[in-house]
C-alpha cells in the first residue's frame, strides 16, 4: 500500500478528567476535557487544529462546542470500532495535505445520560425486521453468533475461555487506578454470575460507565518537536461487512480477518513482532473472535490459546492491559480507549501494569454487531 | 389481539416491504428472489443484493427451515419486554437459502434441550389488527 507516504505518529492521548461514573459531566464535556487533556500531553494548542474527527454526535457540535474552525471533518459512525478507524482517515488526510494536526475525540454518558434515545430508526431494516421480536442492542445480538460458535467449536472449552479471559481482563484493571471494577473475579464469581442473555452471563458484558478521550496525530517532522515521543502509525485499515446480526455472512467470522491482514501487511510486521495486543472486549466472546481471525491463531483454537491465564498480568501475551470494557471503562463506544492505552504502553507510561517489552502494538476495534472492524498497528518511535 | 395492549415495537413498512406484510397477515412467508443469479434473499430489497440485478420477483416461502442460532434473553432489552423473559430470539435458515431472524417459540427457553440444526417450520402471530409477525417452532 502507498497510503504511508509521510511519517504520521500519534503525538497526545487522553482520557477526560474523570471516567467511570459521572452524573456531573455532559458527553460533551468529556469531549472537551480529553482534548483539553491530550493537546497539553502532545505540547500543542488547540488553534493548531485543523482537522476534526468524532462519532455518535456530529463534528459541528463537538466543533463549536471547543470553538474549532476546521480544514478537514469526518463524522465515520460504524460503531465503536470507528475511533481506530479515524486513525486512517487522519493517515491519509494529513498525507493528501488536506490538514496537518488532527484532532480524534469522544465523550458519552453512557450510564448517567438525563436524555437517551431509545435506539430505533424505523427507516433502517432492524427496525422492521429484529425489533419486533426483542433483538435489541448488543448483549442479544453477540449472543446469537458466540450460541453459534459454542455449538461449532464446543460449549465446555469455549465456556472455559470466556472465563479465563473475564478473569484475566480483571486482574489488568486491579492494576489501573482508573478502571471501575477493581476487586478481584474468580473463576467461581464468573460461574455463578447471572444471565443477562444466554449464552452470556453479566461478566461475558462489558461495563457501561460515563468517560471520554482524545488522540492528536501530525506528521513526524513536527512531532520532534513535540512534548512525548511520538508512537508511529505503521498500518491501517477498515472494513465492514452487514449491519443486523442476521445479514452476518458467516457468524463465527468477522471482518477484522481482512483488516488485520491489511493493516500488518502494511505496517511490514508479523504476529511474532507484536508486543503488545489492543483488542476491543464488547463481551468475552469477541476477543476470542478477534484471537482467531486476527490470525494469533486458527479457527476454533482460540480457548486453547488464552488457556492458564496467558493474557493476564505475568502471562506471555499481554492483552487489553487497562482492564478493557469489560472492567476499565466502556461508554457505549470504547474504540479510542484501546488507542490510549497502547500509546501509553509503547511510550512506557503504564505505571503498576507497564508491560516489559514495548516496541509494538496491535488494535483492533469492532462495532455494530460485529459488522465494522478497524486494525492499527503502533510503533515507538 | 387490540393494539393498545401490545407493547412491543412494531415495524412501519417500508414501500417495498409493504407486501411482505400484507402476506405475514395473510399468513404466508413470502421472499424476494433473483431471477438472474437464482438466489432468494431475506429482507425484500428491489434490488438483488448478490448480483444487483432489477430483475427480482416475490415467491411463497415453505415454510420450512432450520434453527441456524439462538439465544435466551433473560434482561429485556427494551421495558415492553421485560413480562416476556426468558424468550428466545434465533436466526432460521429458510429451506430457500436466506436467514432469518424471529422467535423460537412453543418451547422452554432451556438451552440444553434446544439444538442448533433443529428443523423448524412458520407459525404466525397476529400481535396487533395490523400486523402478524412470522415466529417459529420446532418441527416435531
Amino acid at each position: 500500500m502507498s497510503i504511508n507516504r509521510k511519517k504520521i505518529a500519534i503525538v497526545g492521548v487522553a482520557e477526560s478528567d474523570k471516567i467511570g461514573i459521572v452524573p456531573e459531566k455532559s458527553a460533551l464535556q468529556h469531549h472537551a476535557e480529553a482534548a483539553f487533556n491530550a493537546l497539553e500531553d502532545a505540547g500543542l494548542s488547540k488553534n493548531e487544529v485543523d482537522g476534526v474527527f468524532t462519532a455518535g454526535v456530529s463534528t459541528l457540535t463537538t466543533a463549536e462546542y471547543m470553538g474549532i474552525h476546521p480544514k478537514f471533518t469526518d463524522n465515520t459512525n460504524v460503531g465503536g470500532s470507528s475511533f481506530v478507524i479515524h486513525l486512517a482517515h487522519a493517515l491519509a488526510a494529513i498525507n493528501s495535505g488536506y490538514c496537518e494536526v488532527a484532532l480524534i475525540t469522544h465523550g458519552e454518558t453512557g450510564r448517567s445520560a438525563r436524555w437517551r434515545s431509545n435506539g430505533a430508526d424505523y427507516n433502517r431494516p432492524d427496525s422492521q425486521y429484529e425489533m419486533p421480536y426483542g433483538i435489541i442492542g448488543p448483549p442479544v445480538t453477540y449472543s446469537l453468533a458466540c450460541a453459534r460458535y459454542l455449538d461449532q467449536y464446543g460449549e465446555n472449552r469455549t465456556r472455559e475461555a470466556m472465563a479465563e479471559i473475564a478473569v484475566a481482563t480483571r486482574k489488568w484493571a486491579g492494576l489501573n487506578p482508573k478502571a471501575l471494577k477493581r476487586e478481584p473475579m474468580s473463576f467461581e464469581d464468573y460461574h455463578n454470575d447471572r444471565w443477562i442473555t444466554w449464552p452470556f452471563h453479566r461478566a461475558d458484558c462489558c461495563l457501561v460507565t460515563d468517560a471520554g478521550a482524545a488522540i492528536v496525530i501530525t506528521t513526524e517532522e513536527r512531532a520532534v518537536n513535540l512534548r512525548k515521543k511520538p508512537v508511529s502509525i505503521l498500518g491501517a485499515a477498515e472494513g465492514h461487512d452487514h449491519r443486523m446480526i442476521s445479514q452476518m455472512p458467516d457468524l463465527t467470522s468477522f471482518v477484522g480477518k481482512h483488516t488485520s491482514k491489511r493493516a500488518l501487511e502494511m505496517a511490514g510486521v508479523r504476529h511474532e513482532d507484536i508486543d503488545l495486543t489492543m483488542i476491543y472486549d464488547s463481551f468475552t466472546y469477541t476477543v476470542l473472535l478477534s484471537l482467531e481471525d486476527l490470525g494469533f491463531c486458527s479457527k476454533g483454537e482460540g480457548p486453547d490459546f488464552v488457556k492458564g491465564q496467558r493474557t493476564a498480568p505475568g502471562g506471555d501475551f499481554p492483552l487489553n492491559t487497562n482492564g478493557g470494557g469489560l472492567s476499565y471503562t466502556h461508554p457505549g463506544m470504547y474504540g479510542i480507549f484501546l488507542l490510549v492505552e497502547a500509546v501509553r504502553q509503547l511510550r512506557g507510561e503504564a505505571a503498576d501494569r507497564q508491560i516489559q517489552s514495548h516496541d509494538i502494538a496491535l488494535i483492533n476495534g469492532t462495532g455494530g454487531s460485529l459488522s465494522s472492524t478497524g486494525t492499527a498497528v503502533l510503533a515507538i518511535g | 389481539m387490540n393494539q393498545d395492549q401490545y407493547k412491543k415495537p412494531l415495524p412501519i413498512p417500508q414501500p417495498e416491504s409493504d407486501f411482505y406484510w400484507e402476506k405475514t397477515k395473510q399468513h404466508e412467508l413470502w421472499l424476494r428472489t433473483c431471477k438472474d443469479c437464482q438466489k432468494a434473499y431475506f429482507y425484500p430489497r428491489d434490488i438483488c443484493p448478490n448480483c444487483f440485478s432489477r430483475n427480482t420477483t416475490w415467491i411463497q416461502a415453505s415454510g420450512k427451515g432450520i434453527l441456524h442460532t439462538f439465544a435466551i434473553v433473560h434482561r429485556a432489552p427494551a421495558s415492553a419486554f421485560k413480562e416476556s423473559t426468558p424468550y428466545i430470539v434465533a436466526i432460521i435458515e429458510l429451506e430457500e437459502g436466506p436467514r432469518m431472524p424471529t422467535n423460537l417459540i412453543g418451547v422452554k427457553p432451556d438451552p440444553t434441550q434446544i439444538k442448533i440444526g433443529m428443523q423448524v417450520q412458520v407459525v404466525f402471530e397476529d400481535v396487533s389488527d395490523k400486523f402478524t409477525l412470522p415466529k417459529f417452532k420446532l418441527n416435531q
